[in-house]
C-alpha cells in the first residue's frame, strides 16, 4: 500500500485550475454532468436553507428539549440522569487512559456533546448548563485519575461494574432511601431510552452472542443444533416481530407469578435479536482463526475450555470489534422500532409533542428532521470513529 | 453449509406448524373437560411433539392471589390511553390523567388510600386484549367497548362506566348528513377495534362502498382525518368529541346525527380471579352509589355525620357492605371519594360543562334517576 | 463486510491448513486409540468421549426442559384463559376492512384470506421495490465512483446520510411530512395528461384490456420467443466466429416490431385506458397509488439504495485495476470493458450481499406498520386482536418471514453454486 502510493505520487501537487479540470471538465459529457449537478445543488441547497431558516417553525423543538432528552422523567428528578451521565463520562475518561482507541472517541464525544449543551443558543436551566460544563470536566478528571495506579484495567473493570449498579440505581430508584424514590421505567423516554435500549442490547448481547457462536461450533449436534435454530430464526425474521413476541407474547411464555417490565421486554428483545447477529460476528472472528492455533494450544497441553477461553476467544474478538461497534450502530437506529410496542423512545416522543398541541400537528417535516439529524449526528459520529478505528488497529487487513 | 440451514429452517416450520396444531386439539379437550366434566382430568390428546400435558386445567390465579399481588407490588397496574383527550392522556406535566385514568385511581384509592399507587402501562388498541390475556395489566381501563367476544377471550368486563354509541365525523362543508351521502368516501379508522368492524358492516348492510385508512394508534387516525387524507373519521361519539376538541379548527368539523352502534365502555381485568373482579366491581358502583347519594370529594367529612344509613354504609362509619370479605378496608368508600370525587365529578372534571378537556352532554350517561343508564346495584 | 471477509479468509485459512490438520487428527485419533487400547483402565472423567456424550445429555436436557417448561407456561395460560391456540378461526369472516389488496378483499372474507391479502401486499412492496432500489442504487454507485468530483460528491453525501437516519424516521418524513402535506384531492395537482396527485395518492390511466387483448397478446409472446432465440443463435454464431451480429439490436428490433403490427392486425384497439374522473370524494377509475404504499416504498427504496449503493461500488473497486487497462490494452472500447470484463468478475463479488439487502428490504416492509400499509405483520397484528388469538398468528406471522429467508438463501446456494461451477 505504502509502496505503491509512493511511486505513484504525482511530480508536482496541482493548482486549482487543474483540478477543476481534471475532476470537472475532463470531457464535454463530464461538462454538461457538472453543470447540471450544480444547478441541482444550486437548488436543494437554496430550498434546504430557505426552509431551515425562514419557513420552518422550531418552536415545538426549542420548547420540548426535556421531553426530547429524557421524556416523562419526573422534572424534579431529572438531576439523577445527569449524573448518571456524569459518572458515565468519568469512567469513560478513565478507560481511555486505561484502554485508549474506541473508547476515547467515545469519551471525546461524551466531552464535546456536553460542552455543546453548555453553549446551546436556547433557553436552558442553569442546571443544565452547569451539567455541560461539568461534564467534560469529569472526562478530563477521569482521564487525570487513570494517570496514577488506579489506571488499571481491572479498576477501570470494577469502575465499570460499580458504575454499573450506581446508574440503575440512580435510574430507577432505591426502595427506602428517601431522596431517590421510585421511577417507573414507563417514564423513562426520550433520548434516554433510545440509548438505554442500544446500550442494554449489545452490552447483553455480548456474551450471549459468544456463547451461541460456540455453541454454533461446537461438536455437540444438540447445542448446534439449538445454537443454530436459533441464530438462523431470529435473523430471518423482522425486528419487530421479535419486540412483538416480547412485548405481547412475552408473558404466556411465563409463569402467572412473574411479571416483567415492559422496558424490561423490550430490552430483553432487543438484546436477543442483537445476539443472533452478534454470534454471527464472532462466528466470523472465529473461523479466521487458523487451526494451527487450536493445535498449537492442543499440543502445548492446554484442554478444550483453556484453549477457547485463553486462545482463540481473545484473538477472534480482538478481530471483530470494529463489526461489533457496526452493529451498535445498527441497534442504536434500531432503538426506533420500539415505537411499534409504544415506547416511547425518541422518535414517539417527536410524535407526542407532534399531538401536543393543535398549532403543532403541521410541523411533522421539523421535528422529523430535528431526529433525523440527531440520530445522523450521533451514528456518523461512531462509524467515523470506528472507520478511524479500524485503520489504527489494522484488523480490517491483516 | 447453506444447505444444511435450508434444512433446519424446514425442520423448524414443520415442528413449528406442528405444535401449533398440537395446541388446538389440547384446548379443544380441555375446553370439553370444563363444559361437561366427564373427561378425567389428564387425559391427553395423542401427539408426539407435544410436551406433556398438564394434570388438570387448574384454576389460573386462584381468588385473592391477584389483590395480593397487588398489594405485594405496592401498585395497581393499568393498562390505559395516553392519548386521547378527556379519558386517557397526559397534563403539561407528563401526568396521566383522564376518565379512565381516574377509574384506575379509584381503585388505587381503595387498595392502598393512595390515587397515586398506580402504574400506568400504555396501550395501543392491538395491544390492550393480549394485555388483559396475559394477565399483565390488573385492570384495563382504556375505552374499550364490552362485547361478548371479548368476553369470552380476553377477560372480565366489570362496570359499564360510559354509554356509547359509534358515530361519524366530517367537514362541516361537505354538506354530508346520512351514511347514504358517505357511498365512496374514504374513512379513517382505529384498526383492532369494535369501531373498524362496524364501520364495515354498516356500510355493508346499505350497499355503500368506502376506503379505510387505518391507523393503530388513535392520533395518527385523526391526524390523517385531518390534514384531508379521509372525507370521514368514525369512532365513539365520545372519543370523536374528544379528537375535535383538539383540532386547530375544531368547529370546521361535525360529528354526524348517526348512531352505527352500542358502545358500552367498561373497564375489564383478567379472567380468573373472581375477588378481584368483584373489588373493582364494588369500587365502581361506589363511585356511582356517592353520586346519588350526593357524596362528593368536598363533602366526606360532613357526611361522615350523616343520618341517612346508606351513606353512613358506603362510608364505612357503620355496617358492612361485603367490602371487608374483598380484602378492603371498611372505609374505603370514603377514601375513594376523597381522592377521585364521585362518578358525577369525574365525569365534570373532564367533560361537564367547565371540563378542562372538552364538553360533552351526559345524555345516557346521567344517573338512572336523571333519565340515563348509569345505574349500580345498592351497597348492602 | 468485515465479516464476509473475514470469513472468506478464515475458509481460505483453513483449506490451506485442511491436508495437514487431517494428518494430525487421523495421528490423535490412532494415538487415543492405542491409549484406549493399552491402558483401558483411563478414568472415565478424562475419555473425550464420555465427557462429549455427557455434554451432549446436558444440552439436551437443558434445551428440551426449556421448550417444555415454556411451551407448558402456554399450554396453561391458554387453557386458564380461554386463550386460543387453535387455527379454526381462520375460516370465520375477518370483518376487518383493508386499505389495499392485491386480489378482490371484503370484509366478508376469512382471516386466511386476510392474511393472504397481507402476505400479496409484503411481496407487492417488496417485488417493487427491489427493482426501484437496485436501479437506486446503481446509479449512486456509479455517480460515486465517478471521475466527476462534484457528481461523486453528492453521491457521497446522499449514502452518509441516508444510511445514518433510522429507516422508521425516513418513513415518517415521507408519509407524515411529504405524502400527507399533498394538496386535498380537490385540488390534485394535474400532470400533464389524466394525472392527478393529491393526498390521496397518484392517479394514473388504467390500461383496460378489449376484446381483441388475447389475439395481440399472442403477438407479444411470439415477439419476445422470437427475440431470445435470435439473441442466444447470434450471440453463440458471433462467439463462434468472431463476425458482429448484433444480437442485442435485433432482437430488441423484434421486440418492438411484432408487437406494434399486432396492434394494428388484431382491428380494435386490443387495450382502452381508463381515466380517472373525480367523483363526490375520490377519483373514480384509473390505477391509483395510495400514499401509504407510496410512503413505504419510497422509504424501503431511498434507504436499502444507500447500501445497495455501497455494495455495487465495492464490488467494482474489488475488479482488479490491471484488468480493466489489459483490456483496454487488447482494444476494447471503454463500454466493452465494462460490459465484458468487470460486470462479470464484480457480479461476483455484488451479488450474495445484494441478495441480503433484497432480503433486509422485505423484512423492512414490516414496518409498514408504522405509516397504515396492510402489509402481513399490519395484517397479522390486526387479526391478533380481532380474533383474540395472539400465539397461532405469531406463529403464522413468523413463518411466513422464515419462508421468505429460506427462499432467498435457496436462491443464494443456487448462484453459489454456479459461480463455482464457473470458476472451475
Amino acid at each position: 500500500m505504502n509502496a505503491t502510493s509512493a511511486i505513484r505520487r504525482p511530480p508536482a501537487p496541482p493548482g486549482a485550475v487543474r483540478w477543476i479540470k481534471k475532476n470537472l471538465l475532463s470531457t464535454w459529457y463530464n461538462v454538461l454532468l457538472t453543470l447540471v449537478a450544480l444547478i441541482f445543488v444550486f437548488f436543494v441547497s437554496r430550498g434546504v436553507l430557505r426552509w431551515v431558516f425562514f419557513t420552518a417553525n422550531w418552536t415545538p423543538i426549542t420548547s420540548s428539549l426535556k421531553l426530547f432528552a429524557v421524556g416523562q422523567f419526573p422534572p424534579d428528578q431529572v438531576w439523577r440522569v445527569g449524573t448518571a451521565v456524569l459518572l458515565v463520562s468519568f469512567f469513560f475518561g478513565l478507560s481511555w487512559r486505561v484502554w485508549g482507541g474506541t473508547v476515547g472517541t467515545f469519551a471525546l464525544a461524551l466531552a464535546v456533546g456536553g460542552a455543546a449543551v453548555a453553549v446551546l443558543p436556547f433557553e436552558l436551566s442553569s442546571g443544565v448548563r452547569l451539567w455541560g460544563v461539568a461534564n467534560p470536566l469529569l472526562v478530563g478528571v477521569g482521564y487525570l485519575v487513570g494517570r496514577t495506579s488506579l489506571g488499571k484495567p481491572r479498576w477501570a473493570a470494577l469502575g465499570w461494574a460499580l458504575s454499573f449498579g450506581g446508574t440503575t440505581a440512580l435510574l430507577t430508584g432505591v426502595r427506602g432511601v428517601s431522596w431517590l424514590p421510585r421511577v417507573e421505567t414507563g417514564l423513562w423516554g426520550g433520548l434516554l431510552l433510545t440509548f438505554l435500549l442500544a446500550l442494554v442490547g449489545i452490552v447483553a448481547s455480548f456474551p450471549i452472542g459468544v456463547l451461541l457462536a460456540l455453541g454454533r461450533r461446537s461438536s455437540l449436534p444438540v447445542l448446534k443444533l439449538f445454537c443454530t435454530l436459533f441464530i438462523e430464526i431470529v435473523r430471518g425474521v423482522p425486528l419487530v416481530t421479535i419486540l412483538f413476541m416480547f412485548s405481547v407474547i412475552l408473558p404466556l411464555f411465563l409463569p402467572e407469578d412473574v411479571r416483567v417490565d415492559r422496558v424490561l421486554r423490550a430490552m430483553m428483545g432487543m438484546t436477543l435479536f442483537a445476539a443472533a447477529y452478534m454470534a454471527e460476528n464472532i462466528r466470523g472472528g472465529l473461523q479466521a482463526i487458523p487451526s494451527g492455533q487450536i493445535e498449537a494450544a492442543k499440543a502445548v497441553g492446554l484442554n478444550g475450555l483453556q484453549t477457547t477461553v485463553l486462545i482463540v476467544l481473545p484473538q477472534a474478538l480482538r478481530m471483530v470489534i470494529p463489526a461489533i461497534v457496526g452493529q451498535f450502530i445498527a441497534l442504536f437506529m434500531d432503538t426506533t422500532l420500539a415505537v411499534i410496542v409504544g415506547l416511547v423512545e425518541l422518535l414517539q416522543i417527536g410524535r407526542a409533542v407532534i399531538q401536543s398541541n393543535p398549532e403543532w400537528l403541521m410541523l411533522d417535516m421539523e421535528v422529523y428532521l430535528f431526529i433525523g439529524a440527531v440520530f445522523w449526528v450521533f451514528t456518523y459520529a461512531m462509524s467515523y470513529a470506528s472507520q478511524r478505528l479500524e485503520q489504527t488497529l489494522g484488523v480490517g487487513r491483516r | 453449509m447453506n444447505r444444511k440451514r435450508t434444512a433446519l429452517l424446514v425442520v423448524l416450520l414443520i415442528v413449528s406448524i406442528l405444535l401449533a396444531a398440537c395446541g388446538q386439539k389440547e384446548v379443544i379437550v380441555t375446553r370439553e373437560v370444563e363444559v361437561t366434566r366427564l373427561a378425567p382430568a389428564g387425559e391427553c390428546p395423542e401427539c408426539p411433539e407435544c410436551p406433556p400435558c398438564p394434570e388438570a386445567p387448574q384454576a389460573p390465579m386462584a381468588a385473592g392471589q391477584r389483590l395480593a399481588a397487588v398489594k405485594g407490588r405496592g401498585r395497581v397496574v393499568c393498562g390505559v390511553h395516553t392519548s386521547l383527550l378527556g379519558f386517557g392522556y397526559l397534563d403539561s406535566a407528563g401526568r396521566n390523567i383522564g376518565f379512565d385514568i381516574d377509574l384506575c385511581r379509584a381503585v388505587a384509592a381503595a387498595v392502598f388510600n393512595d390515587p397515586e399507587a398506580v402504574e400506568f402501562v400504555p396501550l395501543t388498541a392491538a395491544e390492550r386484549g393480549p394485555a388483559l390475556q396475559t394477565g399483565e395489566v390488573d385492570m384495563l381501563s382504556r375505552n374499550m367497548t364490552w362485547t361478548s367476544s371479548r368476553e369470552a377471550q380476553w377477560g372480565n368486563f366489570t362496570v359499564v362506566m360510559f354509554y356509547d354509541g359509534q358515530g361519524m365525523m366530517v367537514r362541516k362543508d361537505s354538506g354530508v348528513a346520512t351514511l347514504e351521502d358517505l357511498d365512496g368516501a374514504t374513512v379513517c379508522v382505529t384498526t383492532g377495534t369494535t369501531t373498524e368492524l362496524n364501520l364495515a358492516d354498516a356500510f355493508r348492510s346499505r350497499g355503500l362502498n368506502f376506503t379505510p385508512v387505518t391507523f393503530e394508534d388513535t392520533p395518527s387516525v385523526y391526524g390523517a382525518y385531518e390534514e384531508g387524507r379521509c372525507d370521514a373519521a368514525t369512532s365513539d361519539k365520545s372519543q370523536l368529541a374528544a379528537a375535535r376538541a383538539g383540532f386547530a379548527n375544531p368547529a370546521d368539523h361535525v360529528i354526524m346525527d348517526v348512531t352505527m352502534s352500542k358502545e358500552p365502555l367498561t373497564p375489564a381485568v383478567p379472567a380468573g380471579d373472581d375477588q378481584w373482579m368483584d373489588l373493582v366491581k364494588t369500587v365502581m358502583w361506589t363511585l356511582i352509589n356517592a353520586e346519588e347519594l350526593g357524596i362528593t370529594s368536598q363533602n366526606v367529612a360532613q357526611m361522615m355525620g350523616s343520618d341517612n344509613p346508606e351513606v353512613k354504609r358506603l362510608l364505612g362509619v357503620e355496617g358492612d357492605f361485603g367490602q371487608t370479605d374483598l380484602g378492603l378496608s371498611a372505609d374505603f368508600g370514603a377514601n375513594v371519594i376523597r381522592a377521585v370525587g364521585n362518578y358525577g365529578e369525574i365525569y365534570d372534571r373532564y367533560m361537564g360543562p367547565q371540563g378542562i378537556a372538552f364538553t360533552l352532554d351526559r345524555d345516557l350517561n346521567w344517573l338512572w334517576k336523571d333519565g340515563g343508564l348509569i345505574y349500580a346495584p345498592p351497597l348492602r | 463486510m468485515e465479516v464476509m471477509e473475514a470469513i472468506e479468509r478464515g475458509r481460505t485459512l483453513a483449506t490451506n491448513l485442511a491436508p495437514l490438520r487431517n494428518m494430525a487428527k487421523v495421528k490423535m485419533s490412532q494415538d487415543s486409540r492405542i491409549h484406549v487400547l493399552t491402558h483401558s483402565g483411563t478414568p472415565f472423567w478424562r475419555d473425550d468421549r464420555v465427557l462429549k456424550a455427557i455434554a451432549q445429555t446436558i444440552s439436551a436436557v437443558v434445551v428440551v426442559g426449556f421448550l417444555i417448561f415454556f411451551v407448558g407456561n402456554v399450554i396453561r395460560a391458554a387453557n386458564a384463559r380461554g386463550l386460543g391456540l387453535g387455527y379454526g378461526f381462520l375460516g370465520q369472516a375477518a370483518g376487518m376492512p383493508l386499505g389495499e389488496s392485491v386480489i378482490p378483499y371484503d370484509p366478508a372474507k376469512s382471516y386466511a384470506y386476510a392474511f393472504l391479502v397481507g402476505i400479496l401486499n409484503t411481496l407487492k412492496a417488496a417485488l417493487v421495490g427491489i427493482v426501484l432500489t437496485t436501479l437506486l442504487g446503481v446509479i449512486v454507485a456509479l455517480g460515486r465512483l465517478s471521475p466527476n468530483w462534484l457528481v461523486s460528491k453528492i453521491a457521497a453525501v446522499y449514502v452518509e446520510v441516508i444510511r445514518n437516519v433510522p429507516l422508521l424516521v425516513q418513513l415518517f418524513v415521507w408519509y407524515f411530512a411529504v405524502y400527507q402535506k399533498l394538496p386535498p384531492v380537490k385540488n390534485s395537482i394535474q400532470w400533464p395528461g389524466p394525472v392527478y396527485l393529491s393526498q390521496r395518492g397518484l392517479y394514473l390511466p388504467a390500461p383496460v384490456p378489449n376484446a381483441t387483448f388475447g389475439a395481440w397478446a399472442i403477438f407479444v409472446g411470439t415477439a419476445i420467443l422470437l427475440a431470445g432465440v435470435l439473441y442466444t443463435v447470434l450471440i453463440r454464431y458471433q462467439l463462434e466466429t468472431g463476425r458482429t451480429t448484433y444480437p442485442a439490436l435485433t432482437a430488441g428490433a423484434v421486440l418492438l416490431v411484432l408487437p406494434v403490427v399486432g396492434w394494428f392486425l388484431v382491428g380494435e384497439r386490443p387495450l382502452t385506458t381508463e381515466i380517472p374522473v373525480l367523483d363526490k370524494f375520490n377519483f373514480v377509475g384509473g390505477l391509483q397509488l395510495t400514499p401509504e404504499y407510496a410512503a413505504l416504498l419510497s422509504g424501503l427504496v431511498v434507504y436499502t439504495g444507500a447500501f445497495i449503493a455501497e455494495v455495487v461500488r465495492a464490488g467494482i473497486l474489488a475488479v482488479d485495476r490491471g484488468q480493466f487497462e489489459a483490456a483496454r490494452a487488447l482494444g476494447f472500447s471503454p463500454m466493452q470493458v465494462l460490459r465484458l470484463v468487470v460486470v462479470p468478475q464484480a457480479m461476483r463479488v455484488i451479488i450474495p450481499p445484494l441478495i441480503s439487502q433484497y432480503l433486509n428490504l422485505t423484512k423492512n416492509s414490516s414496518l409498514a406498520v408504522a405509516v397504515g400499509y396492510p402489509d402481513l405483520f399490519y395484517v397479522g397484528r390486526t387479526m391478533t386482536n380481532q380474533a383474540g388469538r395472539a400465539v397461532p398468528v405469531f406463529v403464522m406471522i413468523m413463518a411466513t418471514y422464515l419462508v421468505f429467508s429460506l427462499v432467498t438463501s435457496a436462491i443464494m446456494n443456487v448462484y453459489n453454486r454456479r459461480i463455482q461451477l464457473v470458476e472451475r
